[in-house]
């Protein structure tokens, strides 16, 4: 399946009447969004470590309190642009006010682990500042694929065939620097013919395509809007 | 945390195209309006080939079905200044591709832009009007020619790609406006629906290109000509335009220049040079041994 079925985004929920339904969406946009939004801050706002921390909480807090995300309105832009400009008004007018940066503290829908983000920051700070807002996106990227490549690992695990997604992991998760293996070295590490790696392998990026098309479709408000984020993600001109 | 190198990884391999075991992928050759074109591996024949593929499967199928026009119209034009296509179907997370000939070879923009002869470069262009005008003859309009999508092999074939909005009548083709500014006749910007004409303007476009700014005034007229603003002022065909490029080649006088009388007399000149040049020579030659008898 290529075209995830129609269903309500969780942006689309977020507008929902139920109050538990609407706390479980704006989670999953928190979840989606906070580490591209700390390390926005970072780098566009030149906030140190800790007043971006604060200023990441009180954004998800206001986007609670406040309604940001119910505001958003798909005619006008894509909801990542819509929020990165949400969070450029908000670190605006934090700056302006020249106030303290007060804890947030009620994000309590997820927790945010800025250690974490700080410590890969170091490794992948952009080089100029024109890079930034390519970042956010980025860092938007990251975070989906890494949430998908979860639930491959899971699918993989529910089908009692952890070895399809260790072909997959071996094969296109191979880290910075190392060069990505044969499917014969594959092969011979896992016990397998090259022709079940090659099998594995193609099985579970067709898995992935899915699962990545539909978390995107989850987090983009209107058919549109994902053709477009996903062409923007899978196309080969990127 | 994935790595940089990971997500890029990654997300090539959630868009490369998982194709049955005839077709290895492996690499990128370009990119179109929808889709993206990949060099494969044919195992069966050995040989490299291109595939097209839509990037998305779209919601109501009309990518899908324009990618297979595309397909068609590349199997009923069988002509050598256009890519042979080989096969033609749907991945299974409902993709659609095609296989077609792998070109080895530049992209013409990229081509003129290096110090190819003029000579050389009619050349080519000749045999862009000879694919279009075959185009024409089996009731398909191109609708994008440009610079970008001709081929040139390493043998100096010439190949007219990316026949994706073309119109071959059929009731499925883009209706709507399609097209590349700077290339699109001035009654392609305003309807979806165009004759032979619209692909004579951009013809007249890419000759003024090709044959450069220093091209004579007689070639110029020709892509003047070619691309009038008014459809009726134009060549009437791509044939009638072929007819004026082949006077010009042959310093004949083209139907789009008037030439004054000492233009008349350099192309005359220059048509005629060698047997002028024996005239003279024997005239001098004549000359020379009276003044010799003489003295």
């Amino acid at each position: 399946m290529s075209f995830p079925a129609t269903r309500l985004s969780v942006v689309e929920r977020t507008r929902s009447g139920d109050e538990e339904t609407r706390r479980v969406a704006l989670a999953a946009i928190i979840d989606a969004y906070w580490k591209p939004a700390y390390k926005y801050l970072r780098l566009k706002w030149s906030l140190d470590a800790d007043a971006a921390a604060d200023l990441t909480q009180e954004f998800f807090t206001s986007a609670l309190e406040k309604e940001v995300v119910e505001k958003y309105d798909p005619a006008r832009a894509r909801f990542r642009t819509y929020l990165r400009l949400c969070l450029d008004g908000f670190a605006s007018n934090a700056r302006k006010a020249e106030r303290r940066l007060k804890r947030g503290g009620g994000v309590d829908v997820v927790s945010l682990d800025f250690e974490t983000a700080e410590g890969e920051m170091a490794t992948h700070e952009p080089a100029v500042a024109a890079d930034v807002d390519e970042m956010f996106y980025r860092e938007w990227v990251r975070a989906l694929l890494e949430r998908s490549v979860a639930d491959l690992e899971d699918y993989a695990a529910e089908l009692g065939r952890p070895e399809m997604f260790e072909v997959f992991a071996r094969y296109d998760l191979a880290d910075e620097g190392e060069a990505r293996p044969t499917y014969t070295a594959i092969a011979a590490a896992l016990n397998l013919t090259t022709a079940t790696v090659t099998n594995h392998l193609a099985a579970m990026r067709r898995q992935f395509r899915k699962i990545v098309l539909e978390r995107l479709r989850d987090l983009t408000s209107s058919d549109e809007e994902w053709e477009a984020e996903a062409a923007k993600l899978l196309g080969a001109r990127r | 945390m994935i790595s940089d190198r990971a997500i890029d990884r990654l997300r090539e391999a959630a868009s490369w195209p998982e194709l049955d075991a005839r077709y290895e992928i492996t690499g990128v050759a370009g990119f179109g309006g929808m889709g993206t074109v990949y060099v494969a591996r044919d195992h069966v024949l050995d040989r490299d080939v291109a595939v097209k593929v839509l990037d998305l499967a779209d919601r109501n199928g009309s990518r899908a079905r324009r990618l297979q026009r595309e397909a068609h119209i590349l199997a009923r034009l069988d002509h050598p200044g256009i890519v042979p296509i080989h096969d033609a179907g749907s991945l299974e997370d409902g993709r659609a591709f095609y296989v077609m000939k792998l070109v080895r070879g530049r992209r013409l923009d990229d081509l003129i832009r290096d110090a190819v002869p003029i000579a050389t470069r009619l050349t080519m262009f000749d045999r862009i009007l000879d694919a279009v005008a075959f185009a024409h003859a089996h009731g398909v309009v191109h609708r994008d020619l440009k610079p970008e999508n001709v081929m040139v092999g390493g043998f100096g074939e010439v190949y007219v790609m990316d026949w994706g909005v073309a119109q071959d009548g059929s009731a499925d083709a883009e209706a709507a406006v399609v097209g590349t500014p700077g290339f699109m006749a001035p009654e392609q910007e305003l309807a979806g629906d165009v004759d032979p004409r619209a692909d004579v303007y951009a013809l007249g476009v890419l000759l003024a290109l090709v044959s450069g700014e220093d091209a004579p005034a007689s070639l110029r007229a020709i892509a003047r000509k070619a691309h009038a603003v008014d459809a009726s002022r134009r060549y009437q065909n791509v044939e009638a335009m072929a007819a004026d490029l082949a006077r010009f080649r042959n310093q004949d006088p083209v139907e789009a220049y008037q030439e004054s009388a000492a233009e008349r007399a350099v192309r005359l000149y220059r048509r005629y040079e060698l047997p002028i040049l024996l005239i003279v020579a024997y005239i001098v030659m004549r000359f020379v041994m009276l003044v010799w008898r003489g003295v």
